[in-house]
């Protein structure tokens, strides 16, 4: 009954190839973009954007940003949290040294920063594969880390190490810093989420994301049919490290806004956004949603229900709470290997049918 | 999928209604993850304290108190979540106990522009002294740069003034915590001349070998420590390993605490740490505690944590939040204050001798007031060691102020620094 092609006639190439070719399920993302940009910013409260929405927001960026390179170009990379620090310390830098500048294209250049970084520590991709690769990105993790915590500069010799989000405006709303409204931050927020998931989308379904796609299949064969691999691969991490760095950065300034390096963006940053790819599905833009979303809400839902609802106390609840989420991660992963993107494509499938399978 | 699970996490936070009460206290504990140790004796006596003074007194001033638990894992993350979860419960928080230099930092603007008052007790950003660009936070009765000067101080005194010829090392955890003191320990430094020497150690602190290696190496005088959780336990091991002299060991008070030496044995035995408050449960209070807490089976967590040094620690934060919510009953006149009060309460407070002897605590901390200048008490402090055999930490020094010529300007620069970045006119 939903999600159904009958009559749903294509005339020109445009419309053949667009994101979502069904009736049904452009609607509902319409429908998603409209409650997203028009409603929930009315209904939100401060528990709402800081608990739930902003780290949902940031992490999908991340994951999206991981998704092109692990999910689409196959190259494993634990160096994540590192990346992400690079977008924090560069938005810092840039906040501070530039006040003038708007915070938007300061989130811009960050990312850009991270996309220069990342390409340089993807330089031995072109050497290395697998784990091996996955090591070499470790390294850039500790290193990253190391360094912004051993060089003043990247901290403004601030005594205790941190870094501390000056408040900032758009349009004479402050979008950083203590006084910024929910709506405000989460809207910031949702405009970077949205414009690239787009980018995103156009980029792995044209030539670049069909060179990833070659490579992640058989580097030789993409070698032999004309890929560049060394294009292919660094363009990979160059766009990766982009998302990677905005989503660092928004992190550090709309989210958190004061960081320690080692504790903010540590080697478990790295696994944490891995994770959401693989359980969200790799090579799968909505995946990175649905990652993002089963990591960051099921613990919150979880301790809401177990210490709100039902009173336990909460050590009990933090350690069942893990026991929880590391349970269901293994069981979804048994039952669909191809993480959550598969289930909904496949919840799709049996929804055409719907209500007459045979 | 998504949508089911917000639904549900919606129908779970109204679940999760608040609670009518009129005095909410909440206690952000770590009760999991590698500082559990240490975070799980400091809630217990946090909550105990105002579990009494409801058992025994029906709570302060007639009304009882609301105990919101919050679990961080000294997580900054988890932290703000926590924040914002808590902050509207019953009446409204009344006052944040982070345990958490990481969560402080993150929480001094945010708790600044909700209202409600930071008490970071020995903790935290130690410029937040400076109650006059600092509104909202308050970090008495002492701080790092206290600590540091203290344990500078000690050494000095052990070595008859003249410690110009000594070499005296930092391990620290690197983070903003451990790197606080070192600003006081480079000045201090100059003014008495020894050399310093850093040793960052990286969280959660597991992985000392090289750093304690590096001391083997190089011998130091002196090592003082700025640790937490398992990194405790971790350097005291390898210092009794490299049969480093136990009594030149002294950490901070955060790094003395039972389950931290326990673990290395009995070599551990003539470590020193810095407190400021007294030690055991040889007071009135701890009887009480027994018959109205413990007794009627309301002890917070597993209740065999009652007179270890951190149970004591947490057990005097809720005193002086309790004593805080007495000042401000006074001085509003109603016993339902609201944070706003609070902060009130706490930038009036006075711990006398006398108040403390009342409460069945003589002689527990260090007198102190608390004023629009100086929130951060006098800065007073002593040495305790470890007795391996006894199985406690005693007092080895009377209260001894620290170094207030080098900390007073230390304290007025960095808060300068805090109210120009954030364009904070000075109240007082």
């Amino acid at each position: 009954m939903f999600y159904r092609e009958a009559g749903d006639f294509k005339t020109s190439y445009t419309d053949d190839s667009q994101t979502f070719p069904i009736r049904f399920d452009r609607y509902r993302y319409y429908a998603v973009l409209v409650a997203a940009f028009a409603v929930v910013p009315f209904v939100i409260n401060d528990y709402w954007v800081n608990a739930v929405f902003l780290p949902f927001l940031i992490y999908a960026i991340a994951a999206i940003g991981l998704n092109i390179l692990v999910g689409y170009c196959g190259q494993v990379s634990l160096g994540t949290g590192g990346f992400m620090a690079v977008g924090a310390y560069a938005c810092y830098k840039l906040m501070t040294g530039f006040p003038e500048v708007s915070i938007f294209f300061h989130i811009i250049l960050a990312g850009g920063i991270t996309a220069a970084v990342c390409v340089l520590f993807g330089l031995p991709s072109l050497r290395i594969k697998g784990f091996y690769l996955a090591v070499a990105t470790l390294a850039a993790q500790f290193f990253l880390v190391w360094l912004f915590n051993r060089v003043g500069w990247f901290y403004n010799y601030s005594a205790s190490g941190q870094i501390n989000a000056p408040e900032r405006t758009i349009a004479g709303v402050p979008v950083t810093g203590a006084e910024t409204a929910p709506w405000a931050a989460y809207l910031f927020c949702l405009v970077f989420v949205v414009a690239s998931a787009i980018i995103a989308r156009n980029l792995t379904r044209g030539m670049a994301g069909r060179k990833w796609m070659a490579i992640r299949d058989m580097d030789i064969a993409a070698e032999i049919i004309g890929v560049n691999p060394l294009k292919a691969k660094l363009s990979a991490f160059a766009a990766s490290g982009f998302f990677v760095g905005i989503s660092g950065a928004l992190f550090f300034a709309v989210y958190l806004g004061a960081v320690e390096v080692g504790e903010a963006f540590g080697i478990n940053k790295s696994f944490l956004v891995l994770f959401m790819v693989i359980i969200g599905g790799l090579g799968s833009i909505f995946g990175s949603f649905a990652g993002a979303a089963f990591l960051v809400l099921l613990p919150v839902l979880l301790k809401n229900v177990l210490v709100g609802g039902l009173g336990w106390p909460t050590d009990l609840a933090a350690h069942l709470e893990l026991i929880i989420v590391g349970a269901l991660i293994i069981v979804f992963l048994v039952a669909e290997p191809h993480g959550l993107a598969q289930l909904w494509r496949v919840a799709k499938e049996k929804l055409r049918l719907w209500p007459f399978p045979h | 999928m998504k949508l089911k699970l917000m639904a549900t996490a919606l129908a779970a936070a109204m679940v999760a209604g608040p609670a009518m009460a009129e005095l909410t206290i909440v206690d952000t504990s770590y009760r999991t993850g590698p500082y559990a140790a240490n975070g799980i004796p400091f809630s217990d006596g946090y909550q105990d304290y105002f579990t009494l003074l409801n058992e025994r007194d029906g709570g302060i001033g007639g009304e009882r108190i609301n105990l919101v638990e919050c679990e961080t894992g000294y997580n900054t993350e988890k932290g703000v979540e926590c924040y914002e979860s808590t902050k509207g419960a019953g009446n409204g928080a009344l006052v944040y106990q982070p345990l958490s230099t990481g969560i402080t930092y993150q929480l001094i603007p945010k708790a600044t522009a909700d209202g409600i008052p930071l008490h970071t007790m020995g903790y935290g950003r130690t410029s937040a002294k400076n109650g006059s660009v600092f509104k909202w936070v308050f970090n008495y009765p002492a701080n790092y740069w206290d600590g540091a000067s203290h344990a500078i101080t000690h050494i000095l005194n052990e070595n008859g003034g003249d410690i110009s010829d000594r070499k005296i090392a930092l391990v620290y955890h690197n983070s903003a915590y451990g790197k606080e003191p070192i600003r006081t320990l480079e000045n201090l430094a100059e003014k008495h001349g020894y050399e310093l020497m850093l040793l960052p150690v990286d969280h959660p602190g597991q992985e000392q070998k090289s750093q304690w290696l590096q001391i083997r190496r190089e011998r130091p005088d002196n090592v003082i420590m700025w640790g937490w959780g398992v990194m405790n336990q971790v350097a005291i091991q390898e210092a009794v390993n490299i049969r480093y002299p136990m009594d030149q060991f002294i950490g901070i008070w955060w790094s003395g605490s039972e389950n931290d030496v326990k673990a290395a044995g009995a070599r551990a035995d003539g470590y020193k740490a810095l407190t400021f408050h007294n030690l055991g449960d040889e007071y009135p209070v701890y009887d009480d505690i027994r018959e109205y807490v413990v007794g009627s089976g309301n002890a917070a967590g597993a209740g065999d944590q009652i007179g270890s040094v951190l149970y004591n620690r947490g057990m005097y934060a809720a005193m002086l939040a309790a004593e805080a919510i007495k000042t401000a009953q006074e001085m509003h006149g109603v016993s339902s204050i609201n944070a706003d009060q609070m902060r009130d309460g706490m930038e009036n407070l006075e711990m006398t001798e006398e108040k403390m002897a009342a409460l069945g605590l003589p002689n527990f901390g260090p007198e102190f007031t608390v004023s629009c200048e100086n929130h951060g008490g006098n800065g007073f402090g002593a040495v305790s060691q470890w007795d391996a055999e006894a199985g406690e930490f005693e007092l080895i020094t009377d209260y001894y102020q620290s170094d207030q010529e080098i900390i007073s300007k230390l304290v007025a620069e960095d808060s300068q620094q805090f109210a120009e970045e954030n364009g904070i006119e000075p109240r007082c």
